[in-house]
């Protein structure tokens, strides 16, 4: 079974770790605006700090959308994986994506997407709160469920919002 | 590496920006940043130059650590001739603009000259343009931010600014980034604004390498998990941040109250971290979330929401929002100073300190000594225009605005704690070293820190060696608080270590579970090329040190002037245990100038200055 990123936005500090540990995982040198990973900042309206990223799709647009097949699937970790040989750098697979989690990398001329890693995400390791964590795919929702199955329960009477 | 090393000129009179390498030989004798800084600083301007007028420089700096995969990596710093002390000031910054300028290439930026007309510094990367800023001034900070990233349609470009309190060049103006995050102490905003430099807006995009990336990423790994193992870097502030000291000083009877009359406060318990958590009448709390810096594993930062009803908000839309909360020395010196215990007035303070681009710890103390003032019918409304007395939040509400506005009696308080009691004919009610107003720790029931407030080279403040670590909390070891015996050399190797730290791009607090010459050591050394070897690092320390209170001796420190207020030395106070203390402050000094290598006036000897390289 594939692992997936789990975002849990609700724990994220905003300390950029994770962007930081991406940059120098993927390129070698510390350089947020290269991650693949990026943090955004709500906390002026809502308080807190967002984590995103690729979802790694079934059915991935931005493989469909690439003219050169440059993307595919890597079989063990389920990540769509870029491959710069083949890539032109026309980003079309950065228009066909409706996540944004796909960017045009304008110092090489390629395309650029979280890979997972191989399997070992730098991002999720280097997370000091676990608002990053490396999960089962088929328990990604599981932790929701859990708090909602306790809220809704009936004995819980002190909760007053939804969880998560 | 770790330097990006390059610097950028800016000459605000001939308007011109030029790039310049950066000295490497300077950068392995002072790191960075601070050090480095003000070693740029003091070779370049007379030391009797007026700190307000061209002549003086500022620069905006970053360590070689800043940036990096390293924790707490988020620090810049702003070091020019402060107009509030007279000697050097350094203030340190966290938040996110560090780490962009560092990302955009540079390791200092210095301001030099005048503009004749208000102007901004836009940086994207290796491009520098002024830009004109008429439809700036005037403007508070957060609004400034907002225009500057609507006016080059970037989201993602990071300001650091001054409101108007920098315009009106109030003596301690502080310089802001990220909203809510301050270059805070000396008034360097001041300088700023006498500079008409309204803002610097930065893009960085470059990153940057370090000298043994595989190395490095080990140590910061390794230190990182000793900040995760640690109960006051783990815990204590990312959940109360260093609001958690509130109580904790009131235990102890080291929270100064009503300016300096008492060291404990009936109200502490009311504006402490335990009060930021508490529900409100309507089930929310003033504390939204917390927040780290760039880099930071310790979240320490706090986020709060003033209750929607509170008085202060009428009118006050832009502070409905979240944003920057209190931190301890905030609501000390905006509450158990001021004797107010209204949490909701100290949080409107602190955010409308932070959009005017004012220091909350001088303000709340300056606030504090004109309440004095005030109750003792020295001052009355014909002066202030609403009555001053002690536990007002609405005088509290009402002066934070006037002072950013350089109105009313704002104006009186806007030239600080020792100005505005001169003026009064009243001096002895300044509780300020060096003109800069004392910070959150009573040294009658925190013997060190007295020393530390006295021999700081920035004047009063609790950022050059911080005593109440081994004093209060016992970190590393725990020394009596009532204590004078080893004092002095506590003080002088915290402010040698802190040199270094300061230096280095790193905040202060990863000292909690870190030493300097461990894991501070093995960072430089894996991120730097030079010598970083604990004895150097030593002398590195000492010398910044040294340098620093010889610029202050040569811009016109007297010596006689390592003093505290009287009413510390000879009113004594109830401390921990019931007894009854004052500062022995004469009991730790002369051993200090000793331990130091100065003469017994307090002056550095040519044999000291020789052993750092300073002579010559």
């Amino acid at each position: 079974m594939a692992n997936n990123i789990l975002i849990t936005a609700s724990k994220c500090t905003g300390c950029m770790t994770c962007e930081m540990a991406c940059s120098f995982t993927k390129e070698q040198i510390f350089r947020t605006v290269h991650s693949r990973l990026r943090v955004f900042d709500f906390i002026a309206d809502q308080g807190r700090f967002v984590p995103y990223i690729c979802t790694q799709c079934s059915d991935a647009w931005c493989a469909q959308a690439c003219p050169v097949d440059a993307i595919s699937l890597d079989p063990n970790t389920k990540a769509w994986i870029v491959a710069e040989s083949k890539c032109t750098g026309c980003r079309a697979c950065t228009l066909a994506c409706p996540f944004g989690s796909i960017s045009h990398n304008s110092a090489v001329g390629k395309a650029q997407k979280c890979d997972l890693c191989g399997g070992n995400p730098a991002c999720v390791e280097a997370c000091p709160t676990d608002a990053l964590t490396f999960v089962a795919d088929e328990s990604m929702g599981l932790e929701k469920m859990r708090l909602w199955a306790a809220a809704t329960s009936g004995s819980a009477t002190e909760v007053t919002a939804a969880p998560g | 590496m770790g330097w990006q090393r390059k610097i950028l000129r800016v000459n605000l009179s001939k308007g011109t920006c030029v790039p310049e390498p950066l000295n490497m030989d300077l950068a392995f004798d002072y790191i960075g940043q601070r050090g480095l800084a003000s070693r740029y600083l003091i070779s370049e301007i007379d030391p009797k130059i007026d700190p307000l007028s061209s002549a003086n420089k500022l620069i905006f700096a970053t360590g070689p650590l800043t940036a990096t995969m390293a924790a707490a990596s988020a620090r810049y710093s702003v070091i020019t001739k402060s107009p509030l002390t007279g000697g050097i000031a350094c203030s340190n910054s966290g938040g996110y603009f560090g780490a962009e300028l560092k990302m955009a290439g540079w390791d200092m930026v210095i301001f030099e000259g005048k503009a004749k007309k208000p102007v901004y510094l836009h940086l994207d990367n290796q491009t520098a343009t002024l830009l004109p800023a008429d439809g700036l001034w005037g403007k508070n900070v957060w609004q400034t931010e907002e225009l500057i990233r609507q006016a080059h349609g970037d989201r993602q470009l990071k300001v650091s600014s001054i409101g108007q309190g920098g315009e009106n060049k109030v003596l301690f103006a502080a310089i802001i980034n990220d909203t809510h995050r301050a270059a805070g102490r000396s008034g360097v905003g001041a300088v700023m604004g006498s500079k008409n430099l309204k803002a610097v807006a930065v893009r960085g995009t470059l990153g940057l390498t370090v000298r043994d990336p595989k190395k490095f990423m080990e140590v910061a790994a390794a230190s990182k998990a000793k900040l995760a193992a640690q109960y006051e870097t783990n815990t204590n502030f990312p959940k109360y941040g260093t609001q958690s000291l509130m109580n904790l000083m009131n235990e102890v009877g080291g929270l100064p109250t009503r300016n300096h009359r008492q060291n404990r406060f009936d109200g502490a318990a009311a504006i402490s971290a335990e009060a930021m958590h508490a529900p409100r009448a309507d089930g929310s709390t003033n504390i939204v979330t917390n927040q780290a810096c760039f880099g930071c594993n310790i979240a320490c930062s706090r986020i709060s929401r003033i209750s929607q009803n509170h008085f202060s908000l009428k009118d006050k839309p832009d502070y409905r929002a979240n944003s920057g909360g209190l931190e301890y020395e905030s609501a000390w010196s905006f509450g158990a100073q001021c004797g107010i215990d209204d949490l909701e007035a100290c949080t409107y303070a602190n955010f409308a300190c932070n959009d005017y681009g004012l220091d909350t710890i001088s303000f709340g103390a300056t606030l504090s000594a004109a309440m004095e003032l005030f109750e003792e019918g020295v001052i009355t409304t014909k002066q202030t225009g609403i009555p001053l007395p002690f536990g007002s939040a609405e005088a509290l509400v009402a002066m934070v605005e006037l002072t950013g506005k350089g109105e009313g009696f704002g104006k009186e308080l806007g030239m600080g704690s020792l100005r505005l009691c001169q003026k009064y004919g009243r001096p002895e009610l300044s509780m300020t070293v060096r003109g800069q107003e004392l910070s959150a720790y009573d040294p009658r029931g925190i013997q060190g820190i007295g020393l530390a407030y006295v021999t700081n080279n920035r004047g009063g403040c609790h950022l050059r060696a911080y005593t109440p670590a081994a004093e209060i909390k016992g970190i590393p070891q725990k020394m009596d608080p009532l204590l004078t015996e080893g004092k002095a050399n506590l003080v002088r190797r915290f402010e040698d270590t802190l040199n270094i730290v300061d230096s280095s791009g790193l905040c202060q607090f990863v000292k909690f579970a870190w030493t300097v010459m461990g894991d501070f050591r093995e960072h430089l050394e894996a991120a730097c090329e030079g010598d970083f070897s604990a004895d150097n690092l030593w002398l590195i320390g000492g010398r910044i040190w040294n340098m620093e209170r010889m610029f202050n001796l040569s811009a016109g420190w007297d010596p006689k002037g390592d003093t505290l207020p009287k009413r510390l030395l000879r009113e004594p106070v109830t401390v921990a245990g019931g007894i009854e203390k004052v500062c022995e402050l004469g009991d730790m000094l002369p051993e200090y100038y000793s331990l130091r290598g100065w003469t017994k006036n307090g002056v550095p000897t040519k044999k000291t200055l020789k052993s750092f390289g300073l002579l010559g």
